[in-house]
């Protein structure tokens, strides 16, 4: 079969912008498929997104298939399944990596069973076993505390779903693979789900940012404190799990387990305890500071410098070393 | 409408240990609850129960020693609680647990609508209600955080990267619930009452769905795993800042300024 075996990526698009989560997977796609000697194929699915293909095709990818329509317009789970098993069938791969963003996890659900295939979800790290040449992935579990490593014992593709910002987002280079067309074989009843409104601010992704402030639930509810030290530092803002569930915070600014891992030069990290699934994504961060309360707070033996004490006093004190208006 | 609700009891994240010698999880002496995120689930289900009338239809797959945690549903509002329990079930995957569960379902014909929580607290993969729709071959709605019914449609508001959208299906369809998107109702006391003395479990056990063993449980799992460990963190300094506040404010300057 031709391109049998080989590594196959979803990539993921919203209104035409790549998710930053898609390359960081193509990356190491490229990676473990250079290891092995076999190759890597993308997948973009969407309304008019053959520009963004051959972006993905000057980052690693050898082949990215290019499923183009109105029907693929907004992101469905059956609809993007129904394609993106079609696409797997017809090229036969070893492996199926997939970032672990919520359209990511969604369609990977779908997808395995489908296939008849394996899943490893949100690994934060990938690796090939020596011998056998099978996919190695390490699965957070219980909390983010304990890594599990898996691997996908039958059926194929083996299948992993990728936490953002565990991965580099590989650099464009001068040789492009090649970009092809797959044929739609959707009707307008597959799509069962209609997708009526939808409200989207693309940002940059926390994971990418070189410095954050990162607050938790020690903020209580009012984030404006630490709002101000990431203006004043130049910083982008994130948070723990908590605050997003409590609603003060989107989805999107999580950092940990069910979130997103940072790889920046410097965090601040405002009021929060310390839980596995929060420090899981800090283990890339050059420099940690925390500032808590509680001198007995966990999130001290994951920190550089560590401050005891009240963020109402001590944040708005360095806002005003730092040159910003004092709140 | 129909409503079924898919419900884990989860171990207390907090209590479990780590054993570094035998690198196994230790779970002696913890005490279980009801996913945190399929209690969501629950109080969305029961919320459109209110609004629209029908029935709420719990499903777990697990041991007999789960029984306290359905009558706990139950007594919050569940019309009827159902128990897949067998030996063979045990040890399963995302792949192999979503088998039974949409197995469950089927028996429980017809039906409107499956809701989830949107993960378990312990495993955390979110793999398992899109790996149920994909059995059944139904649409699958995913971070759901607000729902209604809308004439013969499901609305429902989902999270996204950076945003939400609305999206709208026709029944049946399965919806996974956001996490913290609503407040569950406290179980009512004279239910609790009841469902402690007269309610009874229906337990369906591999003879009820009819699996052959190596479709389900451990052997009908698709991944394995092959070792455990501590997530291993990077040493750092752990240098405590001590002095006035404004002492501490300068040196942190300094340190956020490099």
């Amino acid at each position: 079969m031709a391109g049998a075996g080989g590594v196959f990526v979803f990539i993921e698009q919203t209104d035409g912008a790549l998710e930053d989560s898609s390359l960081e997977v193509l990356g190491k796609a490229r990676e473990i498929a250079d290891r092995l000697g076999s190759k890597v194929t993308g997948a973009v699915l969407g309304e008019g997104v053959r520009p963004l293909a051959e972006e993905c095709a000057r980052r690693g990818a050898h082949t990215v298939l290019v499923a183009d329509s109105p029907l693929l317009k907004n992101f469905t789970a059956e609809a993007y399944t129904d394609v993106v098993a079609g696409m797997v069938k017809a090229r036969d791969p070893d492996m199926l990596l997939i970032g672990a963003t919520h359209n990511g996890t969604a369609l990977a659900g779908m997808l395995a069973i489908r296939l008849g295939a394996g899943l490893m979800a949100h690994v934060v790290d990938l690796e090939i076993e020596q011998g056998t040449g099978m996919l190695l992935g390490s699965v957070p579990g219980f909390g983010g505390s304990i890594v599990a490593v898996c691997k996908c014992k039958k059926g194929r593709p083996q299948m992993a779903t990728v936490r953002p910002g565990v991965f580099q987002t590989p650099k464009p280079t001068d040789q492009a693979g090649a970009v092809e067309a797959f044929a739609v074989a959707l009707k307008p009843e597959d799509v069962r789900c209609q997708v009526v409104e939808r409200t989207v601010q693309h940002s940059a992704s926390v994971s990418k940012a070189q410095r954050i402030v990162v607050a938790g639930l020690g903020c209580k509810d009012d984030l404006s404190l630490p709002k101000k030290l990431a203006e004043a530092s130049g910083s982008a803002f994130g948070v723990s799990r908590p605050l997003a569930d409590k609603g003060v915070a989107p989805k999107n600014l999580v950092i940990g387990s069910t979130g997103s891992s940072l790889n920046a030069k410097l965090a601040v990290v405002v009021g929060v305890s310390g839980a596995a699934h929060f420090t899981s994504g800090l283990r890339n961060v050059e420099t940690v500071v925390a500032v808590n309360s509680d001198p007995d707070a966990e999130i001290f033996k994951h920190a550089d410098y560590c401050v005891v004490g009240d963020a109402a006093k001590v944040v708005p004190k360095l806002i005003s070393e730092l040159g910003g208006s004092s709140p | 409408m129909n409503l079924i609700v898919c419900l884990k009891v989860t171990p207390k994240i907090e209590q479990i240990k780590f054993d570094e010698q035998k690198k196994t999880i230790v779970r002696e002496g913890v005490e279980n609850e009801i996913n945190e995120a399929d209690k969501n689930a629950l109080e969305a289900a029961l919320k459109l129960k209110d609004a629209a009338g029908g029935k709420v239809v719990v499903l777990s797959m697990g041991p007999p020693s789960f029984e306290p945690f359905l009558k706990l549903a139950i007594a919050m509002g569940a019309d009827d609680a159902v128990l897949l329990s067998d030996r063979v079930f045990g040890g399963a995957d995302t792949y192999a647990t979503s088998r039974v569960l949409a197995a469950g379902v089927e028996k429980l014909k017809p039906y409107d609508m499956v809701l989830c929580g949107e993960a378990s607290s312990d495993g955390s993969t979110e793999q398992v209600p899109p790996s149920i729709a994909g059995w059944l071959g139904i649409p699958h709605v995913s971070y759901v955080s607000e729902i209604s019914v809308v004439g013969d449609r499901v609305r429902a508001r989902r999270e996204v990267t950076d945003g939400h959208e609305v999206v709208e299906v026709r029944p049946p369809v399965l919806a996974s619930v956001q996490l913290g998107c609503n407040s569950p109702r406290f179980p009512d006391f004279r239910r609790k009452r009841w469902a402690e003395k007269e309610f009874k479990l229906r337990v369906m056990s591999n003879q009820d769905l009819g699996f052959a063993p190596a479709d389900v449980g451990l052997e009908g799992s698709r991944t394995e795993v092959t070792g455990l460990s501590r997530m291993r963190s990077p040493e750092r300094k752990r240098e405590f800042i001590k002095g006035t506040e404004e002492e501490v404010a300068k040196r942190l300057a300094q340190i956020v300024r490099a």
